[in-house]
């Protein structure tokens, strides 16, 4: 494999607190060095001898950024999104590790569906793939799927996302055996009942427009389920997408008391509220819902005090013809890979609110605290994937020019400042920005 | 004026300028020869996904009495039954170059979403529980044939406002006329959020404080079809929200009854009041269409082609 130097970067690793304009020399995939003044030149002592060089100057080195909630369509809905062209909108996003939901068709439920995953995004995939897998057979709510098999083969986590399970018995059981294979349990928490037939979120947008309310109550009352559960349980506990104040508020105060409980939350989640929606336009309808901004500024909140673990994109490609209809018949979900950093950096650093140092935590150590996954950071030895991104630039997303097979994106046209510059995995450059 | 989709963007004189043009139209219903040439040649599509009678045949005689050529459509038996998206039917039928597309949907924000991707102007006869705008004109247009003004005006509005796309364009149209709307009933039909739609707007779960003094009592059909679920306990609805004599001494004494039809019998209304003399239930049908001519002349003679 061929050496890369990175050069004149500066180095943003919070497992270690670096922060200081660093080179980094790539040797066979994984770091060789960090250090000042590595050059390519073959002069004796130097193992960066011919090696590639890109010119990070102005620019800032992380450790590769991790989505831990997408949604890659494949197998079943490859119109939609498959596992390479998913891979692709990571890599163009700064995404060097994504989590892809199990709710594909068949579901990933068992050992076969998630070893086909992994060996398809082995052959396809330009970033690492890590695999979640259901809780529930079919993700219907009845029987517990093969978890124990399906860890072994290789997901991170168990979730029904979109079907939460309803039977508080069950998501028990579910989080026993979870904690029995040392994986949490993410849930997509809405009780489906207060939820049912809902919209967009339930307040003054849905009164005007006439469309049915989804009550942030709906959110909160499985999030408390789910925490009272996890209390009894010991189990690690992980709220996907939060989005409702008093989600946030339960998750903090679970927190303090030390359960094994912990949260992410979307770009859109903290971009935009119900008062940003263009009415009946199905590239604002998601769940949960875009929320009121109260809810926002809990959110933000919580991703400033700690109480949010990770910014997760909830990537959720549909076809073009699923979201040109009647706004109740749409399908929930935007695309969000290559507007996250942008978004993250407009909305959160920019405005003050965290350090980048925080941010790259919120898209690495966290994700990976939350997952256990092994080492992130940058660590001599430790494989080369890095995101790098800068806060200056100033682009126009082009959602036609996706590199997601589906177009459905609430920010086309927004104008970003700063984003992602290149995204390396395993030492190699798998996307470098289009000048 | 580029379509009507809802009373909530209309400026109040545009409001003003139809109400008075439906006036001009009101003799037009009883003349003996019914037939005006303003809209001669134009031809206008009524595409009805929901069932309705009384709308629909509004707007065709509407269409009619102008000396436009109209045809309607209903969903069952056309195109839409054989899996046709919303999209490809509306695409299909602007491509035949109607002058303006007139179109009731059971999906709020179907006109909203079809007028952002379709040239021809879209009148919207009602829209899921979001809007029903030629209602409300003609709502006003009958108020004001027994009062000189909607300010100050208190009119109560009764019954399932939540899923009441007339009870929204009604309180959209008369909030900007400066009349006061108490919105009433069950706590599950009407959400707090209302009173921040439009200034002027109260709520209230009792009747009688609704009506107390009211110049205008609308009341609104139980919508059984868009209930999902038992809202209120079954059986009870009349009694506590049903519109009865004695509720009419409550009110002024010159208090007008309406309802936007069909009436259920007994169950919203009884029988004695919605035929008493404070009734103007078959006035607002009448005026339906003077103000849907009032609309389609606008709507049709503000298009390119003219």
């Amino acid at each position: 494999m061929g050496k890369l130097i990175i050069k004149n970067g500066r180095v943003l690793d919070p497992v270690r607190g670096l922060d200081a304009v660093r080179d980094i020399a790539i040797q066979d995939g994984r770091i060789a060095r960090i250090g000042e003044n590595i050059d390519s030149s073959g002069d004796a002592g130097n193992d960066a001898g011919g090696a590639e060089v890109f010119d990070a100057s102005g620019m800032y080195v992380a450790p590769g950024f991790i989505d831990m909630h997408v949604h890659l369509r494949e197998p079943g809905f490859e119109y939609a999104e498959t596992i390479e062209s998913g891979s692709r909108a990571a890599a163009a996003g700064g995404f060097t590790t994504i989590c892809c939901m199990p709710n594909t068709q068949p579901i990933n439920d068992n050992a076969t569906v998630t070893s086909y995953i992994i060996e398809r995004a082995h052959r396809h995939a330009v970033v690492n793939v890590r695999p979640i897998g259901a809780i529930t057979k079919g993700s219907a709510g009845e029987e517990l799927a093969a978890i124990g098999s399906m860890v072994q083969a290789g997901v991170v986590a168990i979730s029904d996302d979109g079907r939460p399970v309803m039977n508080a018995r069950l998501m028990r059981r579910a989080m026993e055996t979870a904690r029995s294979f040392g994986i949490p349990v993410i849930d997509h928490c809405e009780d489906l009942n207060l939820s049912a037939g809902g919209d967009i979120h339930e307040g003054i947008a849905s009164v005007r427009l006439g469309l049915r309310g989804i009550p942030g109550a709906s959110e909160d009352v499985m999030v408390a389920r789910d925490i009272l559960l996890a209390e009894l349980t010991g189990a690690r506990f992980h709220v996907a997408h939060i989005s409702a104040r008093r989600s946030v508020e339960m998750v903090a105060f679970a927190k303090a008391r030390g359960l094994a409980v912990t949260c992410e939350t979307t770009p859109h989640h903290f971009a935009l509220s119900d008062d940003d929606l263009i009415p009946y336009d199905s590239n604002f309808k998601m769940k949960p819902p875009l929320r009121t901004a109260c809810d926002t500024g809990a959110v933000m909140q919580g991703i400033v005090n700690g109480t949010v673990s990770a910014i997760a994109t909830d990537h959720a490609p549909h076809a073009g013809s699923e979201k040109m209809q009647e706004f109740e018949k749409c399908p929930f979900g935007i695309i969000g890979l290559e507007t996250a950093i942008g978004l993250t950096l407009e909305k959160l650093v920019h405005t003050g609110k965290i350090t980048l140092m925080k941010m790259v935590e919120l898209f690495t150590t966290g994700p990976a605290g939350v997952l256990s996954l092994d080492a992130v950071g940058m660590e001599t030895g430790t494989a080369a994937d890095l995101t790098i991104f800068d806060t200056h630039r100033r682009w126009i997303y082009d959602v036609n020019k996706s590199a997601s097979k589906s177009r459905n994106s609430p920010f086309d046209g927004h104008e970003f400042r700063g984003g992602p510059v290149a995204t390396v995995v395993a030492g190699n450059i798998v996307w470098k920005v289009d000048w | 004026m580029a379509g009507l989709l809802g009373i909530e963007p209309l400026e109040r004189t545009t409001i003003e300028a139809i109400l008075d043009r439906a006036k001009h139209f009101q003799p037009e219903q009883n003349a003996n020869f019914k037939r005006l040439d303003l809209l001669r040649g134009r031809m206008i599509v009524n595409l009805f996904f929901e069932a309705s009678t009384r709308t629909r045949t509004s707007f065709e005689i509407a269409a009619k009495r102008l000396g436009a050529d109209a045809i309607s459509i209903s969903a069952s038996g056309s195109s839409v039954s054989k899996g046709e998206s919303l999209v490809d039917t509306l695409n299909t039928l602007g491509a035949m170059r109607p002058d303006a597309i007139v179109m009731r949907h059971a999906a709020s924000g179907a006109p909203d979403f079809l007028a952002r991707h379709l040239p021809t102007p879209i009148i919207n006869a009602g829209d899921g529980t979001h809007e029903h705008p030629t209602q409300a004109l003609l709502d006003a247009r009958t108020i004001l044939d027994r009062r000189p003004t909607l300010e100050g005006l208190r009119v109560a509005i009764i019954g399932d406002i939540a899923h009441s796309r007339v009870a929204r364009s009604n309180l959209y149209l008369l909030s900007k006329f400066g009349a006061r709307v108490v919105l009433c009933g069950p706590a599950s039909l009407l959400p707090a959020e209302l009173a921040q739609l439009a200034p002027g707007v109260e709520l209230t779960n009792h009747m009688r404080e609704a009506i107390r003094e009211a110049d205008v009592i609308m009341m609104l059909r139980v919508q059984l079809e868009r209930l999902h679920e038992p809202a209120f306990p079954a059986g009870e609805y009349f009694h506590f929200y049903g519109l009865r004599r004695e509720h009419i001494g409550l009110a002024k004494p010159d208090v007008i009854v309406m309802h936007p039809g069909p009436i259920n019998r007994g169950r919203e209304i009884s029988s004695e009041v919605a035929d008493s003399q404070r009734s103007v239930i078959l006035n607002q049908v009448e005026n339906g269409i003077a103000v849907r001519m009032a609309v389609l002349e606008r709507v049709l003679n503000a298009s390119p082609e003219n």
